[in-house]
């Protein structure tokens, strides 16, 4: 039997207060809860404070470049699909720095889950807007506000084609946890953007600024997370009304499934074909 | 016997299946040869040659003098005849015209569309130039039978024989002793070997000239149960061959010195991770996008210093397909043992030329992974990724295997068990320790290949693909009898082996480096790590290939 208290390490940099350590925590008991062996699971970060996570959680951990977290994970879970893959970054390292990485992992659709903690602001570089800011946020390097247009990660995921687009709030850990639960049993890539207040930096996007805004999508048993029209419908919502929960989900073949012999053995099993190999040289002949 | 053809012609007419049905008739007979493409950067038109040298003895290199044309339009001999030995022929349709009398016109275009199929026309031509190199009873159609259907087959074997009646001999065909041979590519090689080393992920972005590593590891990755993946960019590609390596598999990628570019900060996180990694960069001229289809030395340094930081990285100049084979299986072997990326350096010159090889022998490959004893850990040993040992080389495990162990790597400077530290002493430590494996991989360099006079006057200096000219450079050199002649062609090229070149530099009354780059960069490395200054340069910078006989007399200019 697993305890808890094995998914937890040491001591944190993290401010007091900071939605990171609701989103750890969740984290810790969802995996724990879903009977997850720590050897088996792997934390990939970028850099920024959210991609410190594998550091304080006891699984195997990889701390990447910053906005470079998607790549070595999905490779790790090519290599090794037994292996429970998620990576834990922020909006500035997932949107931003690795945006062209989000763009293709969609496509790529590798089994694993991607939890943004997005907070609306860059927090290790003390302050400046992220590519989730609302317009007109001033920040030391936007004094007049800011003027480029967000980007909707859950209207983005749910164009460029994924199969599990999720938003969630730091602030409410029970939904959180059956958010994350759901997004890790999900066979391909998800992604969960959570919401989270940064006490230090962003000082509109609060905790009181979002608990006053959210609502639980889940509940609303006539909502169809199926319907791709109906999930950008809501993708679109933000403002005074901000909806968390399973946007959108569907069911399909994730990147292994497409490759015959990795049904057999994942790919780290797979032996050296010398033979088969020799014989090539007579292709040269 | 040593002849050099040239056949020419625009992109699309049908010269690559000729090349190849030529090189591949003259293999099977028992010849060596080398073959050089020379194209531009378009899919279409322009002008293309292909130059194919053959002999019964070993060819190694190019030759830019010509003893024959194939022209398949008249730009072909407009562009070449200047090439062309006075006792040489061209060979074309009847639509080229030339006052030379070197110019044989057969009748190839009408003949081809009696036969119902104009692309033979290709065909006839061959027939007609295997009949002046007075050979008989080839078998066209085994090999063509891998790339057409019978009837296209046919019509071509009814075309090659009509354009074997149309001349008369004019060579006798010499004694040839049969043995093996691959006629092979160094990226194929490369493949080849990586391979044969155990490669299960290649991730990497197309970019001319490293794509061919790509594509022939694409063909082969269902047989071989491994995994080729097109990445979104080049640093995605080094990134995920990273994350790969770090979950327990061979992983390598590829690409050329643009996309290098974009991988380097990952370099360095393979060097602080400690994560083993295998990258095949193929030079191209530089900077930017360069010149993309043609050929230079002038990553050298930039390779070397790639990536900000101290780490211990190696680089190993690929020099022929024998050793792109045996050096990128070796590349794995030592990036498994000192946990550290390995760039193997490649060019346009060797990628694209093919050569017959003795065939590479698999069982000659080892692999050795330098995995920790899971073991001991299972049986309650305290796992630390990064535990400070004498030699620098730290216990590494796949992760998932060993319960209750877990396996954290970072790109942050951290402690023995992989977490983030500041601590000015932990970062000594890891400096050192990694330092550490540098100084213990200089033990097992491979010494620079000589050839040449050992009691020397001159000593050249050359690395990578200009292997092969300089072997043959130094024999003509040697035979002009004006010196003695010695060349040192560096393979593993960082850490610099000091060994030989010091011995020999002693001996050597004047140093010339010959690089295909401005800046003579080999020259500055060696200045730089052991003092020894280089009198003379060769360098060439204009995207075409050294050959010998160019080394040859540029080198007596440069002493005279």
């Amino acid at each position: 039997m697993i305890k808890k208290k094995e998914f937890v390490t040491f001591e944190t940099a993290w401010c007091p207060g900071c939605g990171d350590f609701a989103i750890l925590d969740a984290l810790k008991e969802s995996l724990q809860e879903m009977g997850k062996d720590p050897h088996r699971v792997l934390v990939v970060g970028g850099i920024g404070q959210a991609a410190k996570t594998p550091q304080y959680i006891n699984a195997n951990g990889f701390e990447s470049l910053h906005g470079r977290a998607l790549p070595p994970a999905a490779a790790a879970k090519i290599v090794n699909h037994k292996m429970t893959v998620i990576i834990d970054t922020g909006d500035g390292d997932s949107y931003g720095e690795g945006g062209n990485h989000f763009i293709h992992n969609i496509k790529r659709n590798v089994d694993m889950t991607h939890f943004v903690h997005d907070n609306q602001i860059y927090g290790l570089t003390k302050g400046q807007s992220s590519p989730t800011s609302d317009i007109g946020h001033v920040t030391d390097f936007t004094p007049d506000g800011v003027t480029s247009t967000p980007i909707n990660p859950m209207a983005s995921a749910i164009a460029l084609g994924c199969g599990f687009v999720a938003r969630a709030f730091s602030g409410d850990k029970e939904h959180l946890k059956s958010i994350m639960k759901e997004a890790i049993n999900y066979n391909g890539y998800a992604l969960v953007d959570i919401l989270q207040p940064c006490v230090t930096f962003n000082k509109i996007n609060t905790f009181a600024w979002y608990k006053k805004r959210v609502y639980n999508l889940d509940e609303d048993t006539s909502y169809n997370p199926t319907d791709k029209i109906q999930a950008f419908t809501k993708a679109l919502e933000w403002g005074e009304k901000i909806p968390t929960g399973i946007l959108y989900r569907e069911d399909k073949k994730s990147y292994t499934d497409h490759i015959s012999f990795l049904q057999e053995a994942p790919l780290i099993e797979q032996p050296v074909e010398t033979e088969v190999i020799k014989g090539f040289m007579k292709d040269f002949m | 016997m040593n002849f050099n053809l040239l056949i020419g012609g625009a992109a699309g007419q049908g010269m690559e299946t000729l090349s190849f049905t030529l090189s591949k008739l003259l293999q099977r007979r028992g010849y060596h040869l080398f073959t050089l493409q020379d194209y531009m950067s378009r899919v279409r038109g322009g002008h293309n040659f292909f130059q194919l040298r053959f002999s019964e003895d070993r060819v190694k290199t190019h030759r830019d003098d010509l003893d024959g044309i194939i022209a398949l339009n008249q730009e072909t001999v407009d562009l070449h005849i200047g090439r062309l030995n006075p006792d040489g022929f061209i060979i074309a349709d009847e639509d080229v015209t030339s006052d030379d009398p070197r110019l044989i016109t057969i009748p190839a275009k009408r003949i081809a569309k009696e036969l119902g199929n104009p692309k033979v026309q290709s065909s006839v031509i061959l027939g007609a130039l295997m009949k002046l190199y007075g050979m008989d009873v080839l078998h066209l159609e085994d090999i063509l039978a891998d790339k057409f259907d019978e009837k296209v087959i046919n019509q071509n074997v009814e075309a090659f024989d009509k354009g074997h009646e149309l001349v008369d001999a004019r060579f006798e065909e010499p004694e040839i002793t049969k043995e093996p041979t691959m006629m092979v590519q160094a990226n194929e090689s490369i493949a080849l070997g990586a391979l044969a080393a155990g490669l299960k992920f290649y991730s990497a972005y197309p970019m001319t000239p490293a794509t061919s590593i790509m594509s022939y590891l694409v063909r082969k990755q269902k047989a071989t149960k491994m995994i080729v993946e097109q990445a979104e960019d080049e640093i995605a590609a080094i990134n995920m061959a990273i994350g790969a390596s770090y979950a327990g598999v061979r992983a390598m990628t590829g690409t050329s010195g643009g996309g290098y570019s974009l991988m380097v900060e990952a370099v360095g996180m393979a060097g602080i991770m400690e994560t083993p990694l295998v990258i095949a960069e193929i030079q191209r001229p530089g900077p930017a996008t360069g010149l993309p289809t043609r050929t230079e030395q002038s990553d050298l340094n930039f390779v070397i210093n790639s990536s900000h930081g101290e780490f211990p990285k190696m680089v190993i100049a690929l020099r022929h397909p024998e050793d792109a084979f045996y050096q990128t299986a070796r590349a794995f072997n030592l990036a498994d043992k000192y946990q550290i990326p390995i760039i193997l350096l490649g060019d346009q010159y060797m990628a694209d030329a093919v050569r017959t090889v003795t065939p590479f022998d698999v069982d000659k490959v080892t692999i050795e992974r330098h995995l920790a004893d899971e073991e001991i850990y299972r049986n309650g040993k305290e796992y630390k990724r990064y535990e400070l040992t004498d030699n620098g080389i730290s216990p590494r495990l796949i992760p998932g295997n060993v319960a209750g162990t877990m396996v954290n790597s970072d790109s942050d400077e951290h402690d023995e068990m992989g977490n983030i530290t500041e601590a000015s002493d932990v970062r000594i430590n890891m400096v050192e320790k990694r330092a550490k494996k540098l100084e213990l991989l200089k033990e097992e360099l491979l010494e620079p290949d000589f050839m040449g006079e050992e009691d020397l006057d001159v000593l050249i200096l050359g690395w990578g693909s200009l292997h092969s000219p300089l072997s043959e450079a130094i024999e003509l050199l040697n035979q002009s009898g004006e010196m003695k002649f010695g060349t040192l062609v560096f393979g593993d090229i960082w850490p610099l082996p000091e060994k030989r070149l010091r011995e020999l530099s002693g001996k050597a009354k004047v140093l010339i480096n010959v690089e295909q780059n401005y800046t003579g960069q080999l020259a500055a490395l060696i200045s730089q790590v052991t003092g020894i200054r280089v009198n003379h340069s060769v360098l060439k910078y204009d995207g075409r290939p050294l050959s010998a006989v160019e080394i040859k007399n540029k080198v007596l200019e440069v002493l005279r």
